[in-house]
């Protein structure tokens, strides 16, 4: 099960049941019910295709933004962190260790569409501290894809 | 006018050229090729290596090292192949740092072998034991391995070759082309043959990090009594995606390194002095990135193997580096023929399996260095012109 979690992991592109069984020696039918599992438990919570919005001529602005909080009593974080998530422009939310709490990343349209959004939504919310915004200049590798790479084979021919 | 052809080594000039080159300079060519036959790893060196060398060139490290290697390096190779195999070796006297395995090679039959005795070597294997034997004036003499007997090399057939010119056994294991392993057992079987006899043996074991199923790598020298006759020849090629950094290592008994220090220090002085602090790094902090490659290796490996059974071709399953050796006599065509043809029609470049030694006819090389997608597609082409073929 480790081994297709792994395969998945790993894989740019999307990949059969059957190519993911000969790749393990496994049995196709084996490698479905695992992969249903897998999702069933949340284990598997989605499959996600990246891209490059800078290719395309749709105005994308991300930013990630610091939030510092104050825990409410008997809930801790996550009644804060649910508040904020459940807003579609939030893309990840992470409790974090160290110097803030919570780490927002935002798409919006416009740089002035993502600060309205923090100015009006998160920043008047009552347990949330201090926020402190970082717009995204330029995404060099995301999800463990590099964004420009050239994947050329460059080996030359030699004796064996 | 100079006649180059009077005043050149006849040794040197009768040598046979490597029967490849050919097929890759076709497939060049060809806009829409695509090729399993490139034997070194697809991957890049690990980055955590390549920046070691970057930092030592940063901070000036640009001199010889010792001939030996850096006392540093043959620490950090003795430390890993303990850690790694469970064989001990010192190193200041029983380890030399060497630009490939292939000068090692090179250095251990010029060490050992006199004009006119014989060198054993197992086929098919990689193209390089011929000729070096030959310029060092021995004698090669191919032992035959099989696909039915998983291309290991058998006792009976070493010792059916086995004369009293007899100096030095090659074990080239795990094997380029057929993929083909030797267990522990297997060893055993032939050190039984080689106790109480004088000969050597030059145990290459560049694949030896590339082992699938569940039996790990075994040095040759770790089998009771081999160790005294034994060089072990390893390098940072393949485990570690290092080729193009030029760098191996022999271990093995002081009395045999020290000579072939002698030669390496007049005609190579050193390994280059970069390759060697990268190679620190590989050895002490990558068991990870290893592991990485040999887990995606074997995803191929299993992939590729699939494929070739599924169209019908025979497809032994190879256990180590990253080869596979299917058989195509079902389509009547000799290796080269297949090789051509399948250039020609499909546009896939693979070796043929008598570039290895005679015994490699009948049968095809096919690297998985490979991505998955490479793979799949040449795996389309490949049984395409198969199925065409069959019937003729």
């Amino acid at each position: 099960m480790n081994e297709i979690l792994n395969i998945l992991d790993k894989e740019k592109n999307s990949i059969s049941r059957a190519k993911i069984a000969q790749m393990l020696g496994a049995d196709e039918q084996e490698v479905a019910e695992s992969l249903e599992r897998l999702e069933r438990e949340n284990v598997i919570v989605g499959y996600k295709t990246i891209i490059n919005w800078d290719k395309t001529d749709k105005d994308v602005v991300t930013a990630l933004i610091e939030l510092r909080i104050t825990p409410q009593r008997g809930e801790g974080f996550d009644k804060v962190a649910e508040r904020i998530y459940k807003y579609p422009q939030v893309k990840s939310l992470y409790l974090m260790s160290g110097a803030y709490d919570l780490a927002v990343t935002i798409e919006g349209k416009s740089m002035k569409e993502v600060a309205l959004f923090v100015a009006q939504k998160l920043a008047p919310m009552d347990s949330i501290i201090s926020t402190a915004t970082h717009f995204v200049l330029k995404k060099y590798k995301e999800e463990g894809i590099v964004f420009e790479d050239d994947e050329k084979d460059t080996r030359q021919v030699i004796t064996l | 006018m100079i006649d180059y052809e009077k005043i050149v080594s006849p040794v040197v000039s009768a040598l046979p050229p490597s029967g490849i080159r050919k097929f890759f300079d076709i497939a060049a060519e060809m806009k829409d090729a695509i090729s399993l036959g490139v034997g070194e790893p697809d991957f890049t060196t690990p980055w955590t290596i390549r920046e070691a060398g970057i930092y030592s060139l940063e901070k000036g490290q640009t001199h010889y090292t010792a001939n030996s290697g850096l006392i540093e390096l043959r620490e950090a190779i003795c430390e890993y192949n303990e850690r790694k195999f469970g064989v001990t070796y010192d190193p200041q006297t029983e380890v030399l740092v060497t630009v490939g395995g292939s000068e090692a090679i090179d250095l251990m039959i010029r060490t050992l072998v006199n004009p006119g005795e014989e060198v054993l070597i197992p086929e098919p294997c990689f193209v390089c034991y011929k000729p070096l034997t030959i310029m060092a004036g021995g004698v090669p003499v191919p032992i035959e391995t099989k696909e039915e007997d998983e291309f290991r090399l058998l006792p009976e057939q070493l010792k059916e070759k086995i004369t009293d010119k007899t100096k030095l056994l090659i074990l080239p294991y795990p094997n380029n082309p057929t993929g083909g392993v030797m267990s522990k057992a297997d060893m055993e079987a032939i050190a039984d043959m080689l106790r109480g006899t004088d000969i050597t043996v030059l145990s290459d074991e560049i694949y030896g990090e590339l082992r699938y199923g569940d039996e790990g790598h075994t040095p040759f020298s770790k089998i009771d009594g081999m160790r005294e006759r034994t060089v072990v020849v390893n390098g940072f090629s393949k485990a570690f995606a290092m080729t193009g950094w030029r760098l191996g290592y022999a271990l093995g008994p002081s009395e045999i390194i020290s000579l072939m220090r002698k030669i390496h220090q007049y005609g190579i002085m050193s390994a280059p002095t970069t390759a060697q602090y990268a190679a620190i790094e590989a050895l002490k902090n990558c068991d990870n990135d290893v592991e990485e490659m040999r887990r995606e290796y074997n995803y191929r490996r299993r992939y590729i193997v699939d494929g070739f059974r599924a169209m019908g071709l025979s497809c032994f399953e190879p256990l180590g580096a990253f080869y596979v050796f299917p058989c195509i006599k079902s389509t009547h065509m000799t290796s080269e023929e297949f090789c051509e043809r399948l250039l020609e029609e499909e546009h896939v470049a693979v070796v043929p399996g008598n570039a290895f030694g005679e015994s490699g006819e009948g049968f095809i090389r096919c690297s998985y260095a490979y991505s998955i997608e490479n793979i799949q597609e040449a795996l389309k082409r490949i049984e395409r012109f198969v199925q065409r073929h069959r019937g003729e």
